[in-house]
């Protein structure tokens, strides 16, 4: 299996006492919150971070895009991007993801990418999603359009990537009479998509569709819905008439490896913790703005109580629910080979920095996994696509 | 309590409730953002004249129809809708999201229209006190909103609400009214073109709408007049039927001399 780095480049030193004053670490949280004279030497380290695990051989790093929180500084994800296209070499570069729906102009996500991927060689991984509900408040687009506007924009750029310019576009929320990019992509017919999510079934149906095979990364989910996800995608592969490879599939999951599984439960605690609790929190209807997702989603969150349930976390309830994996390195291993053989993912997204999470921990984790976890998950699913070809 | 009739009409391919009471000039009562109720301001009303209520297009049990993209849409609809059920001489009255709507339908054509009848009116804002952000309040600050008697708010929230129509009123809400939030930056140009006698009346405790929007509406308007109901918060048709209903048809009267 392939493996990368996510990082969420959050605000580590965020006074989590915010709480007391605050209902949530996004859109309505003062910025004052934030200390100018600390954002340098943040970005140093994180980009730094990245940096490392290109040198310690992961396939790829990640980053992506949130506004308006100290959940994650990146509200344009792709400058970091291309500041690591300069100081990376070998690593593929996934930007996880841009959110289609809240600009008004789509080619201009068309050209950025185009560009990144020739700067880096063509190591660029794109990534589509329309953004959580809050950046709707945050960018101050209609929620209600958020679906038609995704597809829409993503109809737009892809044909921006692949069709000779310049061409016309008329839709309903887009209208271009020049369509023309330069420069196009180095990989062609264009860059990878995938689509990361927290697994609605109209989604899954949509990246496994035969005309796009996009890959569908699941994103911070208890097991059993990652696995339900990916058996959803496979079948869905099988009704259009192609068998799902498992690089169709990724699962990202915060990850943290230590000297022994005491050591890794303890260290990890209070920042896993806080980023469950503190720096994932926000009210149902920031959430969840109306329109956002359908009435019958909407519904059961609000009747699941989902908000409230990411407020009470506990390390030892995140590890049960398999959110989280952590340990010594022999266990990590043993977990991800054990999830990985039941669910059949081909990309391992871990994500080993979170919330106030120190820089010795995630320097620590990142050497640790490549030198003893990553050597025994490499050509895993490799092996199970050939058996199944053979 | 006067005897309401429901029917469905269906115009713009969108099959709407209609709920009627009482007899005498027709007084169209178009509803907010919380979706449409018969409220003691209706059964008010309908003792002195044929209140109309419809449940706009996409609110309620309406699926959201692909032409509605703004307020402009639904303004167009309800003029389709007034000739459609051949309705002359009406008085227009809309509380909140149904005030705007009712500044929009006039600034378009009066020529069916009597009079105009703005309660606590969302589509203009006053920059010096902003709206609440009703879109982000919780379930329990949007209903305490509602009242300034905080007492009438606790029995309101003693009711489970009904979670598909709060869902779909809120969906419908934002298509509407998401960005610039509540309000048309336009519709201040316009105003001069509504030609019929214009009531403006307002809780005077509105944490939603505040009362401080009254002003820029006046300035706007050719033939207005300004009513504002005391210890009284947004939902006027609930908080002070008497008050409001006595306001509205008093205005009525004297827009007749």
């Amino acid at each position: 299996m392939k493996l990368f780095f996510f990082h969420l480049m959050p605000y580590a030193d965020l006074d989590l006492s915010y709480a007391d004053k605050h209902d949530t670490a996004w859109v309505t949280l003062p910025n004052s919150y934030f200390d100018p004279a600390k954002g340098k030497a943040i970005y140093d380290r994180y980009i730094g971070e990245l940096e490392l695990a290109d040198q310690l051989g992961f396939d790829g790093i990640c980053v992506n895009e949130h506004h308006q929180t100290a959940y994650g500084l990146m509200p344009a994800p792709n400058l970091i991007a291309a500041a690591l296209t300069r100081t990376t070499k070998n690593a593929k570069i996934a930007v996880l993801g841009r959110a289609l729906p809240l600009v008004n102009n789509p080619v201009n996500i068309a050209e950025e990418f185009a560009m990144l991927d020739q700067m880096s060689g063509g190591r660029i991984i794109t990534g589509f999603v329309r953004g959580i509900g809050s950046e709707y408040y945050a960018a101050g687009v209609n929620p209600t359009f958020s679906h038609e506007r995704y597809y829409e924009a993503h109809d737009l750029i892809l044909q921006a990537w692949t069709r000779e310019g310049p061409f016309k576009y008329h839709g309903r929320h887009y209208n271009f009479d020049y369509v023309n990019l330069w420069p196009r992509p180095v990989q062609q017919p264009h860059p990878p998509v995938w689509v990361p999510s927290q697994g609605s079934s109209e989604t899954i149906e949509w990246c496994a569709a035969k005309e796009r095979k996009y890959t569908y990364l699941q994103t911070f989910s208890p097991l059993h819905l990652a696995q339900k996800n990916f058996d959803a995608y496979r079948a869905i592969a099988q009704r259009e008439g192609y068998e799902a490879q498992p690089d169709q599939l990724g699962w990202a999951v915060p990850t943290y490896v230590a000297e022994t599984d005491e050591i890794a439960r303890a260290e990890l605690k209070p920042h896993i913790e806080a980023f469950f609790n503190r720096f994932l929190r926000f009210p149902l209807e920031m959430r969840m703005p109306p329109g956002y997702a359908s009435i019958a989603s909407a519904k059961y969150l609000i009747e699941t109580k989902f908000a409230l349930r990411s407020t009470d976390q506990t390390i030892d309830k995140l590890i049960d629910m398999g959110m989280v994996i952590c340990g010594s390195a022999s266990t990590v291993r043993d977990a991800f080979l054990h999830h990985q053989k039941n669910m059949g993912f081909g990309n391992l997204i871990a994500m080993m920095q979170v919330a106030t999470q120190p820089a010795w921990q995630t320097e620590k984790s990142l050497r640790l996994f490549a030198s003893d976890v990553a050597p025994h998950l490499r050509g895993v699913a490799e092996k199970q696509t050939l058996e199944a070809a053979q | 309590m006067a005897e309401v009739r429901e029917d469905v009409v269906e115009i713009a391919g969108a099959r709407v409730s209609v709920m009627r009471a009482g007899q005498g000039e027709p007084l169209l009562f178009l509803h907010g953002a919380g979706g449409r109720t018969w409220s003691p301001l209706h059964d008010r009303l309908a003792e002195r004249f044929e209140v109309i209520a419809p449940e706009h297009p996409g609110f309620g049990r309406c699926d959201l129809p692909e032409w509605m993209a703004s307020m402009a849409d639904l303004a167009l609809y309800y003029l389709d809708f007034l000739e459609a059920l051949d309705l002359r001489g009406v008085h227009l009255a809309g509380h909140s999201l149904g005030g705007w709507l009712a500044g929009e339908i006039a600034i378009r054509n009066t020529s069916r229209l009597a009079s105009v009848l703005l309660l606590a009116p969302a589509g203009i804002a006053a920059p010096e006190e902003p709206f609440g952000d009703i879109f982000l309040w919780s379930q329990e600050q949007g209903t305490r909103a509602q009242f300034h008697d905080q007492a009438l708010a606790e029995k309101r929230l003693a009711i489970p609400p009904d979670l598909d129509l709060v869902l779909q009123n809120k969906t419908a809400t934002a298509r509407l009214a998401w960005s610039p939030r509540l309000c048309n930056l336009q519709l201040p140009y316009w105003l001069h073109r509504i030609d019929k006698p214009t009531l403006l009346l307002w809780g005077k405790q509105d944490r939603v709408i505040p009362y401080a929007c009254e002003a820029y509406w006046k300035k706007g308007l050719r033939r207005s007049v300004s009513r504002v109901i005391d210890e009284c918060g947004h939902g006027l048709h609930n908080e002070k039927p008497d008050a409001a209903s006595q306001h509205m048809i008093a205005f009525i009267e004297g827009a007749k001399t």
